[in-house]
């Protein structure tokens, strides 16, 4: 078995966990407190990959990154970077696919907070932001862990996606997932089995690792 | 709601009244937590509120404590860290050691909230809101969850914190008891106005040997030719009183009420919740 399509995989997955959540966190606050009209188109928007078929979001932006539409060739002229065929186009993509996995449990989070830890802060001469990141964050912990995990697994998953706007170059863009179709299409069993087994392997490890980790958070949390 | 109330010098207000009257909108207001329609809310020289002028200082500027119903500690802080964090820049650290003690909660500083007591949480709250050393704070329902004991003590401790550095307190409450040991003044609110305001003696007392201001909710109803029996849930018991019929009070079980007794009078007014 050739190690590459997994360790692309992984590679994938982890850019793109890191950087959604950096661009998740500020979205969610907005999205929970911020005051502004068009909220509900927003979040139909954000929750668009949750209903549509991967391939529906594949074609777009497939036309979106190719150098004649302009926003590729944008790109391409200001930041020399192709995004068709290319990992950085596959980093995209699967921020936009995996967008609702991180943010709506850091929503979900955030509105759990009682109201009240917000207001004791700003009471205490606090600022949005350093209560935004001294009391609303840490105590939405296993929210982050929760959004970043269901984000890494969805995109250690994504398929559709990938072979739309990124085929299966490999070491470029041949992820496990189509690794695991290629070898299926060529009746070759035995390697689709091997790398099925690993990602089936390692996410199962991820969760379990999450699950115990929040329960042991949730349970610190209830009182003495 | 329409409120007009001047507190003077560094008094204890407490406003009480039924729930649903505006008594924690009212200080959310003041805190700049919450906005009126219209108004004016000045402190000292300093206009914190004027709509008419667009002016509206936030809660980060008013320099108040705020003592939160839920006490709303951070969860992911010690009690010590809960007390640094409200620190301002550049201030004294030896003032948080003083409050601790003062509060007796030296011994509990690496203690996450979850891991105190309701008496010793409210402490905290308490402490942690008077470590910007505000001119002005604001509890709401500050001791309703604790234990008459713990009630005691914590009105104590506010009593000994202000002997150390006096500052104004408006502070929400239910409890005759707690006004007439706390307040120097008390407010009545009724449907989003200010009935009554006066020192506790003033409001409850003057005129009348056997004024009462009961507040309750109607549990039950007998109805004879004559007389109206009503059993209420009035301060945590189950009371029985009886009025005359052709009054025609429209109570029901459920109905929440004011109940003025004044010795010679007896009036029944039903609230809006």
């Amino acid at each position: 078995m050739d190690p590459q399509p997994l360790l692309l995989t992984f590679k994938l997955a982890s850019i793109t966990s890191i950087l959604l959540l950096v661009i998740a966190m500020p979205i969610a606050y907005w999205l929970v407190f911020g005051k502004f009209k068009g909220r509900g188109v927003v979040e139909a928007l954000i929750g668009m990959p949750l209903v549509l078929p991967p391939s529906v979001i594949g074609f777009y932006l497939l036309l979106a990154f190719s150098p004649s539409h302009w926003f590729g060739a944008m790109v391409e002229e200001y930041l020399g970077i192709r995004l068709v065929f290319s990992f950085p186009g596959l980093v995209i993509a699967s921020i936009l696919y995996s967008l609702p996995f991180m943010i709506y449990p850091i929503r979900a989070g955030l509105q759990s907070l009682p109201a009240s830890l917000r207001e004791a802060s700003y009471t205490l001469g606090k600022s949005e932001w350093q209560t935004f990141v001294k009391v609303l964050l840490p105590n939405c912990k296993p929210a982050i862990l929760t959004a970043f995990v269901l984000t890494f697994a969805h995109t250690v998953g994504e398929f559709g996606v990938v072979l739309m706007i990124g085929g299966n170059i490999p070491g470029v863009t041949k992820v496990a997932s189509v690794a695991i179709y290629n070898e299926v299409e060529a009746l070759n069993y035995p390697a689709a089995n091997a790398y099925a087994m690993v990602l089936f392997a390692i996410t199962f490890v991820i969760l379990l690792l999450v699950y115990s980790i929040n329960n042991r958070l949730l349970r610190v949390r209830q009182p003495a | 709601m329409e409120v007009d109330l001047t507190v003077t010098g560094h008094r204890i207000l407490a406003l009480t009244g039924p729930s649903g009257a505006g008594k924690t909108t009212l200080l959310r207001q003041i805190a700049g937590l919450a906005m009126p329609e219209s108004g004016r809310i000045t402190f000292g020289k300093d206009p914190w509120l004027d709509t008419a002028n667009g002016i509206h200082v936030p809660p980060q500027q008013r320099h108040i404590g705020f003592v939160f119903q839920d006490y709303a500690l951070f969860p992911n802080m010690t009690v010590m860290q809960n007390l640094e964090f409200a620190l301002p820049k550049y201030h004294n650290q030896e003032l948080i050691g003083h409050l601790l003690e003062i509060a007796g909660l030296t011994q509990l500083i690496d203690r996450k909230p979850h891991q105190l007591s309701g008496g010793q949480q409210q402490r905290v709250a308490l402490t942690r809101a008077l470590v910007r050393e505000p001119d002005l704070l604001l509890m709401d329902e500050p001791f309703a969850a604790l234990d008459p004991d713990m009630q005691l003590q914590l009105q104590d401790l506010l009593l000994r914190l202000r002997r150390e550095r006096p500052f104004t307190v408006i502070l929400v409450t239910h409890d005759m008891g707690e006004i007439f040991r706390l307040a120097d003044q008390v407010a009545i609110m009724e449907n989003g106005r200010l009935i009554r305001i006066g020192s506790p003696a003033e409001v409850y007392l003057k005129d009348q040997t056997e004024a009462l201001f009961i507040y309750g909710e109607v549990l039950t109803l007998e109805r004879t030719t004559e007389m109206l029996t009503v059993h209420a849930w009035v301060d945590g018991k189950i009371r029985q009183f009886t009025v005359p019929t052709h009054w025609g009070v429209q109570l029901q079980p459920g109905t929440k009420f004011t109940l003025h007794y004044s010795g010679a009078d007896v009036e029944v007014r039903i609230l809006k919740t």
